[in-house]
């Protein structure tokens, strides 16, 4: 917590306390942490002179500034009609039965979360996951776990 | 400059209005009516319900009246088929996504979503139900508010109220799509977020979405106890209130037969609340005149500027956002507590009464009140029991059956029952500063009261701060230090005002003596408890009665409240009640 | 204008990789107003799904009288389907950071944004490189216009000019209420210009062709060009660039797989065009506005899935402001399924339809408005795979 407190800190010295500053400050703790906690969202309020309940209004407006704990690594398959035309349905069962976890959670070693995402924009070489900001294409159940366990290993 | 006249029509009616006005506005001078659910006058405009949509000619889509400025020549249609379908429809889904359970809601018959079904003739539930079963559990755990998501429109009237008017930010809206609602920090209850219980959520609720925590019922039950002697003290600003709710306009006759009426409802003794808030003017003004001196005689500590504290919201909107200031605020308790206290010790001593068999009821415009009941005072027992809102007391009133207007008048108790003219200036913005300006000005200078500071204007009206310096020119022995000082008073008029204050203050080092701070805008007269709907001409009117109140008073300051010299030498300045501290500060 | 079959169009991605903005710097040397109208004169008109002619708002903001205004360059691209200004950024960012600049010079802003989605933060390194290279070359030929990159967080309704703007100050990605609309007061209450990546990217090509030789290509109504991200049953999915007006008759000739069914223009917001009238329906802004998406389905893909996907995806991106669009799209999903499934009667679906053309009336933003564009036309296209 002390790590998110001086980054917020040292953001809040170099960019200022405008409001047009929350959301680049809330990816920067995204990136660092994965997620964004009470005590973080509480150290943004508090520096920027927001209301707590309106920095968590906020943030939990956008789907990739999760305000629940996430794994180190998470895996977003994407969901929408070109990538269910491709046999994504596949690709994510195969996931989720590798990792032992549903759509929605976190393996016990925190290290994976498997989530869906609508339409990441690689229609043409779907199915396609991101992993954090990595991207992924043209998958297949075996590149699927292939990757997966590139990351494992990580 | 004066603004240039617009002229459109609506549903073939001409109609001018000035540049910048909306359709809204436009409707509003010819009296037509557009049904509206987030618009509401005192807030900004949002523009999200839809229910205010109208046609415009010549254009597919349609508008909200609301937000839509008008142009030279427009052509508004507020009923046309398209406008009709298209304002049942959303009736319809703002149905299909709330607790539709009306026979058991709060709001039930003074409800905005319930009128827009009733008149739209909304039959049998068209589409799905939205509403979760979790959804449906309230929650309950503040004192003095209760949210019950399952009944929100989405109107964000709450949000812009908190977070604009108020300067707080209780409330948020969150997520976005199917899951996006009114909440608070990470959706936790209300008393573990920072909240003032100001109430003004509540008044402003379309629906029973924000409300006050009843407690009516507990006291019906109260009064029914044959061993349990009832209290009741209902504040100048109830009084004045309940007139809108219960058909009859407050006149100086009213107080006398609410008396009688509060009397018919079971309660054993009514008190004058004004009894009160002079002791409290005593309290403010003395301790004010020992923290003048204090600054004269300890410069290097900072006592100034003394700070009321009588707002119950204010002391938590101070402890979470200013704490620096906390040391500065008045440790006199709210003239409601001090009620409570001199009830359970001084009357029940008179009236050879057991503590422990009097409850105390105070009826105030307030919700944070309801907060005062959970404190202990030194006795063990609540000061006081329960405080319900103007609404509740109407509630009480109309379940009885009771026609006020025609009542015989009654008398409160011959105990506690004088007040001045300054007492009922403390439920106004400005009043409390009025009121104290007028004990301090005799105590001080040991004259008359100069005329002039009767009716202080500077300090009177709308305005989110409100200022006037007093100067005395002839001091009593040991008061040499004020002689020719120019004391600053200043009001700050609606807790949205608190933090422009304040900051003002640290930034630009001005001298402040005297701070009154009431978080309702109007002061106490526009309450977060008072009847719905509110609005800013019902708060001015409102204020006006109390104004005229005291103008027709006989005894103007509350140290000329002969009454409380017999408290005082009887009871408060004996050495064992010494304990006063504690009947009347913390 | 006589249409042939499928010649390849090049505008956008060709001509590039000796770009040193010299067309930028010929550009900065014509006067705004010449350049405006020459860009109104080719009929050219947003990339994005809108359509507004691009030279009448350049013209707006021009007009409007502020010490500061912006040029934000929307790479929100979040529609299904759509993948194209992806593509763009990657392969001729320059072309999109030329149009940006001109703009910018037309209305008078020194400031520009690149508002840029999150999903594709893997570029971010890339355009921070090129804003580098670009700044360098301004600042030889002495113009005063700094570009940065905004990232995004994930919200589909940041595609909307206000909603946008709304997230760029720091706020949720709700629209406003218009007017006033953002050439005349948007970022910081400031006049701005809000177009599409490859709105700025055409611009810039006509700037090097000329408008007349842009008008070469397209319909009256529908000038030049434009990009389609195609997928879905397609024997060659990817970016191709066609000329407007061209039936959709002959790019499923060109592009699809066998016995293609239907084709869903304009993503989830867009129409589904059945196979019956694919002769008679040209690509253009004449009927269907198009973001460029373009998916194909053969006769083994089921409509009802499609439907049923496309009100999720709005279920759920709506940003839940306004009582039509959040109500709405909840009430048309479970409406189709409860029809499917038997709980509700057949007839419900024509309550479910006034409901979608009620959305279209009295939404607050193109995304509540545009709900009912794939409801009603698959719907009606394919009403038996939507009850039964």
């Amino acid at each position: 917590m002390q790590e998110v407190k001086s980054l917020i800190q040292e953001y809040v010295k170099v960019h200022g306390k405008a409001r047009n500053n929350l959301l680049p400050l809330l990816q920067e703790i995204v990136q660092h942490e994965n997620y964004l906690s009470e005590d973080a969202l509480l150290e943004v309020a508090e520096s920027l002179e927001i209301p707590s309940s309106e920095v968590y209004g906020t943030a939990s407006f956008y789907t990739y500034l999760d305000t629940v704990p996430r794994g180190k690594y998470i895996i977003r398959l994407c969901r929408n009609i070109s990538c269910m035309m491709q046999s994504q349905a596949e690709v994510l069962s195969t996931i989720s039965l590798l990792l032992k976890i549903k759509v929605g959670e976190t393996t016990t070693d925190r290290k994976f979360t498997l989530l869906q995402a609508n339409c990441l924009g690689w229609c043409h070489k779907s199915p396609a996951m991101m992993i954090n900001n990595e991207v992924f294409t043209e998958l297949t159940p075996q590149k699927a776990v292939q990757i997966i366990k590139e990351y494992k290993e990580k | 400059m004066e603004k240039s006249l617009i002229n459109l029509t609506i549903n073939n009616i001409p109609v001018s209005v000035e540049d910048g006005s909306t359709i809204l506005d436009a409707a509003h001078r010819i009296n037509m009516h557009i049904p509206t659910l987030c618009y509401h006058p005192d807030l900004r405009v949002a523009g999200n319900c839809r229910v205010c949509v109208v046609e415009l000619s010549g254009q597919k889509e349609l508008v909200t009246a609301c937000s839509t400025a008008v142009t030279e020549g427009m052509v508004v249609s507020t009923n046309s088929p398209k406008v009709r379908t298209a304002r049942k429809t959303i009736v319809e889904l703002l149905l299909s996504e709330h607790n539709a359970d009306c026979t058991k809601c709060y709001r039930n018959g003074n409800c905005e979503l319930q009128w827009l079904a009733s008149e739209y003739r909304i039959g049998d539930h068209v589409y799905h139900d939205l509403v979760k079963e979790e959804e449906k559990l309230p929650d309950t755990s503040s004192s003095s508010i209760v949210k019950d998501d399952s009944k929100c429109v989405r109107c964000q009237r709450c949000v812009r109220t908190c977070t604009d008017m108020q300067g707080v930010g209780t409330f948020s809206v969150v997520s976005k799509g199917k899951k996006q609602k009114v909440s608070t920090f990470f959706g936790k209850s209300l008393k573990d977020v920072f909240c003032i219980d100001c109430g003004q959520c509540t008044s402003r609720c379309p629906t029973a979405a924000l409300t006050e925590k009843p407690l009516y019922e507990e006291v019906w039950d109260a009064l029914a106890e044959p061993q349990k002697h009832v209290v009741i003290s209902a504040t100048p600003s109830v009084r004045v209130a309940i007139g809108q709710e219960l058909g009859f306009e407050y006149n100086k006759h009213s107080d006398a037969k609410i008396v009688a009426a509060l009397k018919l409802l079971g309660f054993d003794t009514v008190v004058d609340s004004g009894y009160f808030n002079d002791i409290y003017i005593m309290e403010l003004c003395t301790e004010f005149m020992l923290r003048m001196k204090q600054d004269n005689e300890e410069k290097n500590k900072k006592v100034l500027p003394f700070i009321t504290s009588c707002s119950q919201g204010w002391v938590s909107f101070v402890r979470t956002l200013f704490p620096e200031n906390e040391p500065l605020l008045s440790t006199c308790k709210s003239p409601g507590l001090i009620y409570g206290a001199l009830i359970k010790t001084y009357y029940a001593d008179k009236k050879a009464l057991d503590s422990k068999d009097i409850i105390t009821v105070s009826v105030t415009p307030c919700t944070a009140a309801k907060n005062e009941t959970a404190n202990g005072s030194s006795q063990g027992a609540a000061e006081v029991d329960y405080a319900l809102t103007t609404r509740e007391l109407v509630r009480m009133i109309r379940q009885s059956g009771i026609d006020i207007e025609r009542l015989e008048p009654d008398v409160y108790d011959t105990l506690m029952s004088m007040h001045s003219g300054a007492s009922v200036l403390t439920e106004v913005s400005g009043g409390t500063t009025e009121a104290v300006i007028r004990t301090l000005s005799e105590l001080v200078t040991g004259n008359e009261l100069s005329p002039e500071w009767l009716k202080i204007n500077s300090l009177r009206g709308e305005n989110g701060i409100k200022e006037t310096t007093i100067k005395f020119t002839e001091v009593r022995a040991g008061w040499e230090f004020l002689k020719d000082k120019e004391i600053r008073f200043a009001v700050v008029n609606g807790s949205g005002n608190a933090a422009k204050f304040f900051n003002d203050l640290k930034e630009n080092e001005h001298e402040c003596h005297f701070v009154e701070v009431m978080v309702c805008h109007g002061g106490c007269i526009g309450g977060g408890g008072q009847p719905i709907p509110v609005s800013n001409e019902l708060i001015k009117a409102r204020s006006s009665v109390l104004y005229a109140l005291d103008e027709v008073a006989s005894v103007k300051k509350a140290h000329e409240n002969v009454a409380l010299n017999t408290v005082y030498r009887e009871f408060l300045s004996k050495a064992e009640h010494q304990e006063t501290q504690k009947i009347l500060h913390y | 204008m006589e249409l042939q079959s499928q010649k390849r169009i090049e505008l956008i991605f060709s001509d590039y990789t000796s770009s040193k903005y010299k067309t930028l710097e010929r550009t900065l040397e014509r006067t705004p107003d010449d350049i405006i109208s020459e860009l109104m004169d080719s009929g050219l008109k947003g990339r994005g799904n809108v359509g507004f002619p691009t030279g009448m708002k350049w013209k707006f903001a021009r007009r409007e009288v502020s010490d500061t205004k912006y040029v934000i360059c929307n790479a929100n691209e979040s529609e299904t389907g759509t993948f194209k200004d992806r593509e763009i950024l990657e392969r001729v960012p320059r072309k999109v950071l030329s149009g940006m600049a001109v703009c910018g010079y037309c209305i008078g802003a020194k400031k520009g944004i690149i508002y840029l989605r999150h999903e594709y933060g893997y570029m971010k390194e890339h355009i921070l490189k090129e804003l580098g290279i670009f700044h360098e070359h301004v600042r030889q030929f002495n113009f005063d216009f700094t570009i940065e990159l905004f990232m995004g967080s994930g919200s589909y309704v940041s595609g909307e000019e206000s909603a946008l703007i709304e997230s760029m100050e720091g706020y949720r990605a709700e629209p406003c209420n218009k007017p006033p609309f953002p050439v005349s007061r948007g970022l910081y209450g400031c006049p701005t210009v809000v177009n599409n990546v490859e709105t700025f990217a055409t611009a810039q090509v006509i700037f090097r062709i000329g408008a007349e030789e842009f008008l070469k290509l397209g319909t009256a109504y529908s000038a030049g060009s434009k990009l389609f991200s195609i997928s879905g049953d397609t024997r060659n999915p990817g970016i191709h660039e066609l000329e407007l007006g061209t039936t959709i008759e002959d790019v499923v000739n060109e592009f699809g797989d066998k016995n293609i069914k239907s084709v869903q223009v304009g993503g989830a917001s867009g129409y589904c065009i059945p196979q019956r009238l694919f002769a008679e329906t040209v690509i253009g802004f004449e009927g269907l506005t198009t973001g460029g998406s373009m998916i194909f389905f053969n006769n083994t893909r089921s409509m009802y899935k499609l439907l049923h996907e496309y009100l999720r995806f709005f279920a759920e991106e709506s940003c839940g402001l306004c009582t039509p669009c959040r109500v709405g799209t909840q009430q048309l999903l479970l409406g189709i399924e409860a029809v499917k499934k038997g709980e509700k009667p057949v007839t419900y679906i024509e309550v479910l339809k006034k409901l979608a053309l009620n959305m279209k009336t009295s939404a607050k933003c193109g995304l509540g408005q545009s709900v009912a564009n794939p409801f009603i036309s698959i719907l009606e296209n394919f009403k038996e795979e939507i009850l039964y």
